[in-house]
C-alpha cells in the first residue's frame, strides 16, 4: 500500500522538508492566526532538531519523527545504557524515567520527549559510589547475564523513590513490565525489597 | 516502520485542525503510541501523518454531585491511582489497575485506551491480508482462535481489547468527541461498532475526530466490580473481563433494582449481556443467582474451534463479578 507509492512519498518529503524550518519557528513563537485554522504545519518526515534532557544533559540532535527515544539513545547519542531487546514494550530492558515514572523507551519517540526530563541507569552511580538499588543488586546477587539490569534498576528506583519501603506485593507489581530471561526474579526481588537510602524523588 | 510527518498540536484546536484533512488510517492521532508505534513497526499501520494529542484534557474530576469527567489524555496510571475515583467507581479503577504494565500505565491513555486496535495475531501479521485489512478472509476461522470471540458471528472474529470500556458501559458513561462539526456525547454502549458496521474501525469515531473527554453519571446506589481472567497475572489481555453494576433497590434488603453486565474480550465489542440484566433483576444475590445469571449470559455463546475454554471462563468471571460487587470476598 504506501509502501508502493515512492513517488508519492518523494514529493512529499522534498515539500515538507522546504517548509518544516519555518514550521519549527512558528512553533516557537506562538501560533499565527492562519494556523488557528489549519494547525500548526507537519514537520518531518525527514530529519528534524530534537531537544532532549538525559541524565541532566541537554542534547540536541537531528532524527527523523519516527526514531524511538531508545534508538535516539542508542544510535545517535551513544547512549547505551538501556538495552534494545524486544523493541515492542515486552521486555523492559528499555526502561527509563520519563518525568519520574517508568517508560519503555523503545516504545515513545523522541521528538514527544522535548521538555521532559529522562534518567537512565547511566546517571545513578556517583562516582565510584554505587546507587543503593544497584548496590543491593550487587549484595543480593540480582542478575546473571545482566543484560535485563538496567531496566530492572530503572523500574526499582522508580517505585523507591515514590514508595520508600514496598511490601512484596508492591515490588512484585512494580516490576511487573521487566522480564529476565536467566530467571533472577525471587534475588531481584530481594535486592529490592533490601535496598536503603533511597531519596524520594 | 515508515516515515511520516509529525504535528505537535499545543492543544485541542491545533490538534483538530491537524486532523481535519484526515482520511482513514493516512493521518493518526497519537496519544501514548503503546499501541500505534507496535501497529506501524509492523507496518499494519502506515500513517502519512501523526498529530500528538498528548496535549488534550488530562484531568480527572470527581464532583461530589454529578458527573465524573476524564480527560482523554489522562494516562492509566492517573485513573488507577486516583483515590476519589476509586471510591466512587472502583471498577473502573481495578480495571485501569489490570492494564499491561506500570511502563504502559503511565504512557497510555484513556483516549487511547478505548482507541487501541484488536490484538488479533493474524490482524498484527502483515503478512495476512485479513478482513480488517481489506483482505477475502477472517484467517481465525479455520486458524489458530484461542482468543477469538465466542459471541457475533464474525464475520471478522476479533474481540475487543479496552479493558476500560467494559466498566464505562456498565457504569452507563458518555464519551465525548469533538470534530470539525462541533462536539457530540456518544453513549459507551454504542460507541462500539461491530465488523458489519465498521470492518477498518472499532468505533463510530470518524477520522477527523477525537475522543476528548469520558463523562460518568454519579452512581446512586450501585454496586459495581470487575474481575478479569488473564494467562498471566500481569502483562497480559484479557481472556475475559466481566464488569457489572448493580443498582440496589431502596428499600434495602439487598434488592437489585436492575443491573447492567458487560463482557469484554468474548466479542468484537464490548459484550453487553441484557439476559444476564434480566436474570439479576429483582433478585437478592447470592452464590446461585450469580450463577443463573452467569449462565444466561453465556448461552448464545458460539464458540470457534479452539476457544470453548472461553465459555466456562466467562461464566466464572461473570459470577466473581457479581459476587465482587455485592461485596463478597473473591479470589
Amino acid at each position: 500500500m504506501a509502501l508502493h507509492d515512492d513517488a508519492l512519498n518523494v514529493s512529499r518529503r522534498a515539500f515538507l522538508k522546504t517548509v518544516s524550518a519555518s514550521s519549527v519557528a512558528a512553533g516557537v513563537i506562538g501560533v499565527g492566526e492562519s494556523e488557528a485554522q489549519t494547525g500548526p504545519a507537519p514537520i518531518g518526515p525527514g530529519e528534524v532538531s530534537v531537544q532532549l534532557s538525559i541524565d541532566g544533559q541537554a542534547r540536541t540532535l537531528k532524527v527523523e519523527p519516527r526514531v524511538t527515544l531508545l534508538d535516539a539513545m542508542r544510535e545517535r547519542l551513544n547512549l547505551t545504557a538501556q538495552k534494545r531487546v524486544c523493541d515492542r514494550g515486552s521486555c523492559g530492558a528499555c526502561t527509563v524515567l520519563v518525568d519520574g515514572k517508568s517508560a519503555y523507551a523503545c516504545s515513545i519517540l523522541a521528538i514527544q520527549m522535548q521538555g521532559k526530563s529522562i534518567r537512565t541507569v547511566a546517571s545513578l552511580a556517583q562516582g565510584t559510589v554505587l546507587h543503593p538499588v544497584q548496590q543491593a543488586f550487587c549484595d543480593h546477587d540480582g542478575l546473571m547475564c545482566g543484560f535485563c539490569t538496567p531496566g530492572f534498576v530503572m523500574s526499582a528506583v522508580a517505585l523507591l523513590e515514590s514508595n520508600p519501603s514496598p511490601t512484596p506485593a508492591q515490588a512484585r507489581a512494580a516490576l511487573d513490565g521487566n522480564i529476565c530471561r536467566c530467571g533472577t526474579y525471587p534475588r531481584v526481588l530481594e535486592a529490592v525489597l533490601n535496598t536503603k537510602g533511597v531519596r524520594r524523588g | 516502520m515508515k516515515a511520516f510527518a509529525y504535528v505537535n498540536a499545543a492543544n485541542q484546536q491545533e490538534a483538530l485542525a491537524a486532523l481535519s484533512t484526515a482520511t482513514r488510517g493516512r493521518r493518526l492521532p497519537l496519544a501514548g503510541g503503546t499501541d500505534l508505534l507496535g501497529l506501524m513497526k509492523d507496518y499494519v499501520a502506515e500513517p502519512d501523518v501523526l498529530v500528538n494529542v498528548k496535549n488534550l484534557p488530562a484531568g480527572i474530576a470527581v464532583p461530589a454531585q454529578g458527573l465524573a469527567v476524564i480527560g482523554a489524555a489522562a494516562t492509566l496510571t492517573d485513573v488507577a491511582d486516583h483515590a476519589a475515583l476509586a471510591k466512587t467507581y472502583p471498577a473502573l479503577t481495578d480495571a485501569a489497575r489490570g492494564v499491561g504494565t506500570p511502563q504502559i500505565r503511565n504512557v497510555g491513555t484513556v483516549g487511547g485506551n478505548l482507541m487501541q486496535r484488536p490484538r488479533c495475531w493474524y490482524f498484527r501479521n502483515e503478512e495476512f491480508h485479513c478482513l480488517k485489512k481489506g483482505g477475502a478472509r477472517c484467517f481465525a476461522v479455520e486458524g489458530e482462535n484461542q482468543y477469538h470471540a465466542i459471541f457475533g458471528d464474525g464475520p471478522c472474529h476479533i474481540v475487543h481489547p479496552s479493558s476500560l470500556a467494559p466498566p464505562l458501559i456498565a457504569y452507563n458513561a458518555r464519551i465525548k468527541v469533538a470534530g470539525p462539526q462541533g462536539e457530540r456525547e456518544i453513549e459507551a454502549g454504542t460507541f462500539f461498532l461491530m465488523p458489519d458496521r465498521n470492518m477498518f474501525g472499532e468505533t463510530v469515531l470518524e477520522p477527523t475526530e477525537l475522543v476528548t473527554e469520558v463523562v460518568i453519571p454519579t452512581p446512586r446506589n450501585v454496586s459495581a466490580a470487575t474481575y478479569e481472567v488473564k494467562f498471566k497475572q500481569s502483562h497480559d489481555w484479557s481472556i475475559v473481563t466481566a464488569s457489572v453494576a448493580l443498582r440496589m433497590s431502596g428499600g434495602g434488603g439487598g434488592v437489585v433494582e436492575s443491573a447492567r453486565v458487560v463482557l469484554g474480550a468474548v466479542a468484537p465489542v464490548p459484550w453487553r449481556s441484557l439476559p444476564a440484566e434480566q436474570m439479576l433483576k429483582g433478585k437478592r444475590v447470592d452464590e446461585a443467582v450469580a450463577w443463573q445469571a452467569a449462565e444466561a449470559a453465556l448461552a448464545d455463546a458460539r464458540p470457534m474451534s479452539g476457544n470453548g475454554y472461553k465459555v466456562q471462563v466467562a461464566k466464572t468471571a461473570l459470577r466473581r463479578a457479581i459476587m465482587k460487587a455485592t461485596g463478597a470476598k473473591v479470589v
